[in-house]
């Protein structure tokens, strides 16, 4: 299976762990990925504050570029900031021709040009899950990540909007498809209600007390619902959750102590790959306590509790039926 | 034609609207030296009595014997000037009408072209009515009986007007009882009457009436024919009950050991069983059994309900039963189905335990349901401090319905009154209108709001359980925008209620196509006009009444179902009904059998005859769409009052016409 | 917008939002139920909701729009957009705000827009974002003694190997720049 890979600026240096870990697992996973040739930065959400047609040129230089990779449609990223401008800029570019034409002319400047829909923008998760598939990912686990209580954090960028023509590869409001890879996986899913809510994105660097109080509701709901460490799937969350933790603490006062990790690096996990070549040990709030219960770095702990029974005499009322929905 | 036409030209002032337009002096002069046309007047109205005497006593006195009248869309007044046409003792499809109104001097301000154009139609309508024929009307007869689809409220009205009136009904419920929704409501707005109470002296009517045949466990399976002359199959289904047997005792549904949700009666809150009577004042009283749970008919063993009944009225070997009636008319009244909150993930509806449909808290607060009429959470004891009610969930939005649900609003003032009066809570409702537009409604708003309610203007957002402090901890939090004072605001309760809207039935589409009648985007059923008409359809002899011609409150839905009944009557006060002539006629002789017709027909109204192996119309159900007409390889159809004769005249009168006024330009 | 006849007036501000937004962004169709207000995050924390941003603009209070700190707190999470019963793209229409604001240089708090043009100018100049270079302009400028306050954090990340020193340039540079004149220059003729 090949894919053209659109690693995006995060995962050079600050999000390394999130490239280290995707080139090993797809390799696990049998996929084949071409770096796009000499991809440029998306823009992220700054360009486009700032000026229309340059912020989609930027980007569309890209979807370009991996154009020039004929071997296949499919341009994959794992970063969800990086997914989400390249998939809105090829769904402008090919529901609006006056865009299209101001941006085709921009590219022409520089020898290039793209038509919207050429190619078919996937977020990494989409990828594993949908072309994989969890039954066979599940079938290559050799340590499953059993006693684990992971949140799944998807973040707001991987799911949202729903481009109308664009079939949506998880519902906008409580996707479950990364639930499934970590059930796959063998780890116990935290009920996160807040799992597709925002981390706030670049906000501590405009309102320090909106940017804190952002990743604060997200890491209290952690730890309140008993995580042993949160699952994401994008640079920027992994920072505010994982880095800016210890500024947060200090600003709302509280104690938090998350761990935060890209979900390829519990994938290679699971697959029986060692922590340090998945860059575990790269995260500021320490992993490594949390994994020992799978037996990593530290011999394996007591099994966890198991789950509570129903009293015989339960007057509680019935909950609707969720399945078939 | 046999003899020669004398056409009379009637051009219509219609006031100042045609005439401060078109030069209709002019026109009616012009006219006047067209081919065949004898006398040629203009007046102020035509439509008036006067007017119309213009038109008789020409017919009678002069020997006009082909009328043309240029005025307005024939949509509205050919059915006037036709009578006046037979009142005279001339043939009304010897007249034709040229629409010099909606078509002319309502669509321009330029006199001059409007006069040519006016003159261009009168002449396509004078050349053309040379070539019509005298028609006749087919009169069909209309069988008495009646077929009542659906026992809610408006089904129930609807069957006993007509049963009152002394004619044979026949009425079909897929439900074990009546009752529809309204059995499920605890009060009714804005009397705040027990649903119940007020319902079942009308159930029990229905049930027990000599004129209705009450069908309940059934489906139709198949409507075959045409107004005042249905032929029916319904479906019987087995109940497993022998109903000449049964008491309705209730032993068995005492005993028997199989409990599962309820999810149509109780709307998922509650439980019942296996063979189960859906609630207590159900007519008729006998049960059903539900084969997809019962153990005897899953593994084989059981059979208690068998052995404890007095009567030996159980009966695992009871079949299906199919019967057909006839009918002279059928009334649509299938009701509504409530909108799947489920859809809406971020309200919590399935996730969170403490956030209820509408439908759930009104089986809550009814003291016949899951918990005897208590106020209580999903754990079913804790009675709430703290209740939001929400609006509009799934209507008035483009990402689920597009549609208000004309019946929430009041619904939420009514739970808001039921918490307040059963537990003292404090009451949020958030909205975005509150709509009262029918009589007392706003008054009962007013009366809630003395009730103390705490109302916040703002669309929820959200609904979710995740505590950002100790304030909000173990509670259901609400987040809204409170737009009247411009801030977010986040409102811990104990309990949510979602006012969700109503949407068609999930069969309407299906249902539809049986009884031959169309369904909206949104797949109501779709009325005749929806001003003028809204309880007949397209289909002669169907009609639709209650919520399934679109959401509405139990007032209009029974005002409908009396409606369609008096629609309904006054067809069988006429004892037959007249078929416009406008029909189309196959030429057996050069019909090659193709069947081409019969496939391309959007009322079925064609028919194969095998004897023959020759396509035949049904001319009660023939709509003179003239589709196959245009589909016939050979040329075999002909559509009456729309031959190609008569099409091509009107082409050549008008083109004729508009040719002439280029050499007299200069 | 219009059905009818096309409308006889000079463009307002409500036209120029609508008409610089990609795609149909059906502005005009918001029924004020504030669902997007309910829905932001960042929202109480903004000076107006946006459900109330956009009555002001319907109100052609232009000036009271742009000052407004509301389009520079909003963090692209979408959820106005997928939750709006009139499926107005509000998100994109937050954009636009922020074009107009730097355009007209209106705006009462610079360190939003400030940050997006340092960004920027790194990206510009080697195709890739700085973040160094980034956080070190931008804290100088707007948050001097922020520096302090993340020490903890500057020296995790220099120590976890996650921060560069030096931005990573791409081998097309010159192309890159030549496509972003040529844009710019069409943004600006349009």
């Amino acid at each position: 299976m090949k894919y053209t890979y659109f690693p995006g600026c995060s995962l050079e240096r600050n999000a390394a762990a999130y490239h280290i870990s995707t080139l090993a697992v797809t390799q696990a996973l049998g996929m084949e990925l071409v770096e796009v040739e000499d991809w440029n930065c998306c823009g992220a959400t700054e360009y486009v504050s700032l000026n229309l047609t340059a912020s989609y040129a930027l980007i569309a230089r890209n979807l370009a570029q991996a154009a020039k990779n004929t071997e296949t449609r499919e341009l994959v990223a794992p970063c969800s900031a990086c997914y989400l401008n390249l998939r809105k800029c090829d769904h402008y570019m090919a529901q609006s021709p006056a865009l299209a034409e101001k941006v085709n002319q921009a590219l022409a400047a520089g020898g290039l040009a793209y038509q919207g829909g050429t190619l078919r923008v996937r977020h990494l998760l989409d990828v594993i899950v949908s072309d994989i598939g969890c039954d066979a990912v599940a079938a290559k686990v050799t340590r499953p990540l059993k006693g684990l209580r992971i949140v799944p954090y998807y973040g707001c960028m991987i799911v949202r909007p729903g481009y109308a023509g664009q079939t949506a590869f998880d519902n906008v409001e409580q996707p479950t498809t990364l639930d499934t890879l970590l059930t796959a996986l063998g780890a116990e899913v935290v009920p996160f209600s807040l799992k597709a809510a925002c981390c706030g994105g670049h906000m501590t660097q405009i309102s320090e007390a909106t940017g804190f109080e952002l990743i604060r509701r997200l890491v209290k709901a952690a730890t309140d619902g008993g995580a042993d460490l949160i699952a994401a799937l994008c640079p920027m969350c992994q920072l505010n959750l994982d880095a800016f933790q210890g500024p947060m603490n200090k600003h709302c006062k509280t104690n938090y102590h998350m761990p935060v990790l890209y979900f390829t690096q519990l994938l290679g996990l699971a697959l029986g790959m060692d922590a340090k070549p998945l860059g575990i040990g790269s995260e500021l709030v320490d992993a490594r306590p949390a994994l020992a219960k799978i037996g990593v770095a530290v011999p394996l702990a007591e099994p966890a509790a198991a789950p509570k029974k129903p009293k015989r005499d339960d007057k509680s009322l019935p909950m609707p039926r969720m399945s078939g929905v | 034609m046999i003899e020669r036409p004398r056409v009379g030209v009637y051009i219509c002032h219609c006031g100042s609207n045609i005439a401060g337009v078109v030069d209709v002096a002019e026109v009616a002069q012009w006219a006047g030296g067209l081919p065949n046309v004898v006398i040629s007047r203009d007046y102020k109205f035509m439509c008036s009595s006067l007017g119309q005497e213009l038109i008789e006593k020409d017919i009678q006195e002069s020997g006009v014997n082909r009328v043309v009248v240029a005025s307005c869309s024939p949509h509205l007044h050919e059915p006037t000037f036709r009578n006046a046409c037979a009142r005279a003792g001339l043939n009304p499809y010897l007249f034709e009408m040229a629409n010099i109104r909606e078509q002319d001097s309502w669509v321009t301000s330029d006199k001059l072209e409007a006069t040519k154009k006016a003159k261009a139609l009168v002449a396509a309508a004078v050349s053309r009515v040379a070539h019509q024929d005298a028609l006749n009307s087919l009169f069909v007869p209309i069988d008495p009986n009646v077929l009542v689809v659906g026992g809610g409220v408006t089904g129930i009205q609807a069957a006993l007007e007509i049963a009152n009136s002394g004619h044979q009904v026949y009425l079909v419920e897929r439900e074990p009882s009546l009752g529809g929704h309204m059995a499920q409501f605890d009060k009714t707005f804005p009397t705040l009457d027990c649903s119940a109470c007020i319902l079942t002296p009308k159930m029990f009517d229905a049930g027990n009436h000599k004129n209705i045949q009450l069908l309940t466990w059934s489906e139709v399976e198949k409507v075959e024919g045409y107004i005042g002359n249905f032929t029916v199959t319904i479906r019987k289904r087995a109940r497993y009950v022998d109903e000449s047997k049964c008491n309705g005792c209730g032993v068995c549904q005492e005993k028997c050991p199989t409990k599962v949700v309820d999810e149509v009666f109780e709307a998922g809150l509650g439980y019942r069983k296996a063979v189960y009577v859906p609630f207590p004042q159900a007519v008729p009283k006998f049960p059903v059994i539900d084969r997809e749970n019962c153990t005897f008919f899953k593994k084989g063993v059981c059979k208690i309900c068998q052995k404890v009944c007095p009567t030996g009225a159980i009966d695992y070997e009871q079949q299906d039963t199919l019967m057909t009636v006839k009918v002279g008319n059928i009334i649509l009244a299938t009701g509504y189905d409530l909108f799947d909150a489920r859809r809406i993930p971020q309200y919590g509806f399935g996730r969170l335990p403490n956030v209820f449909t509408s439908l759930e808290f009104e089986r809550m607060t009814n003291a016949a349901g899951p918990t005897g009429g208590k106020v209580v959470m999903r754990d079913g004891v804790t009675q709430p401090k703290s209740v939001a009610i929400i609006h509009c969930v799934g209507s008035r939005d483009r990402n689920y319905h597009n549609y208000c649900s004309a019946i929430c609003c009041m619904q939420s003032l009514k739970f808001a009154h039921l918490v307040g009066e059963k537990t003292g809570a404090d009451v949020y409702q958030c909205y975005i209108d509150i709509r009262t537009p029918a009589k007392a409604y706003d008054e009962f708003y007013q009366r809630i709001i003395k009730e103390g309610v705490h109302f916040v203007r703002g669309k929820v957002a959200e609904v979710t359980d995740a505590a950002r402090g100790p304030e909000e901890a173990g509670k259901t939090i609400v987040q809204v925008e409170d737009t009247l004072i411009g801030k977010q605001r986040r409102i811990p309760v104990d309990m949510v209620v979602l006012s969700a809207g109503l949407q068609a039935r999930a069969d309407a589409k299906e249902v539809g196509k049986k009884f031959g009648i169309s369904c909206s985007a949104d797949a109501w059923f779709i009325e005749k006009h929806p001003k003028l008409d809204p309880v007949a359809t397209m289909t002669d002899g169907v009609f639709v009444a209650g919520a399934c011609q679109g959401p509405k409150d139990i007032p209009a839905s029974v005002a409908q179902g009396a409606a369609a009944a008096a629609r309904v009557l006054s067809i069988i006060g006429q004892g037959q009904i007249e078929i416009e002539a406008a029909t189309a006629i196959v030429d057996e002789e050069s019909c090659v059998g193709c069947k081409e017709c019969i496939a391309s027909c959007p009322y079925t109204a064609i028919e194969f005859l095998e004897d023959k192996q020759k396509a035949h119309v049904v001319e009660a159900l023939c709509k003179g769409c003239g589709t196959c007409v245009g589909t016939c390889l050979s040329k075999s159809i002909k559509l009456r009052h729309f031959t190609d004769e008569q099409l091509v005249a009107e082409m050549i009168g008008a083109m004729q016409t508009m040719k002439s006024f280029e050499t007299v330009e200069v | 917008m219009t059905t009818t006849a096309t409308k006889q007036r000079a463009p307002t501000f409500f036209d120029r939002v609508v008409a610089e937004t990609p795609g149909d962004c059906r502005l005009g169709m918001c029924i004020q139920c504030g669902t997007c207000g309910g829905s932001c995050p960042s929202g109480a924390d903004m000076d107006h909701t946006p459900r109330a941003l956009f009555a002001l603009i319907n109100a052609g209070m232009r000036d009271a729009v742009l000052r407004s700190n509301t389009p520079w707190y909003c963090v692209s999470c979408y959820y106005c957009t997928v939750r709006c019963p009139q499926e107005v793209h509000i998100t994109d229409i937050m954009y636009t705000l922020k074009r107009i604001a730097v355009q007209e240089k209106v705006f009462d708090d610079s360190k939003a827009p400030d940050f997006s043009k340092t960004f920027i100018y790194w990206v510009e100049s080697y195709g890739r974002a700085f973040e160094l270079g980034l956080m070190g302009v931008h804290m100088l400028r707007h948050n001097p003694f922020g520096a302090f306050k993340i020490a903890g954090m500057g020296k995790g990340m220099l120590s976890k190997h996650r921060m560069a020193f030096k931005p990573t340039r791409i081998k097309q540079l010159n192309s890159l720049k030549a496509i972003l004149a040529k844009a710019k220059e069409l943004e600006a003729s349009a």
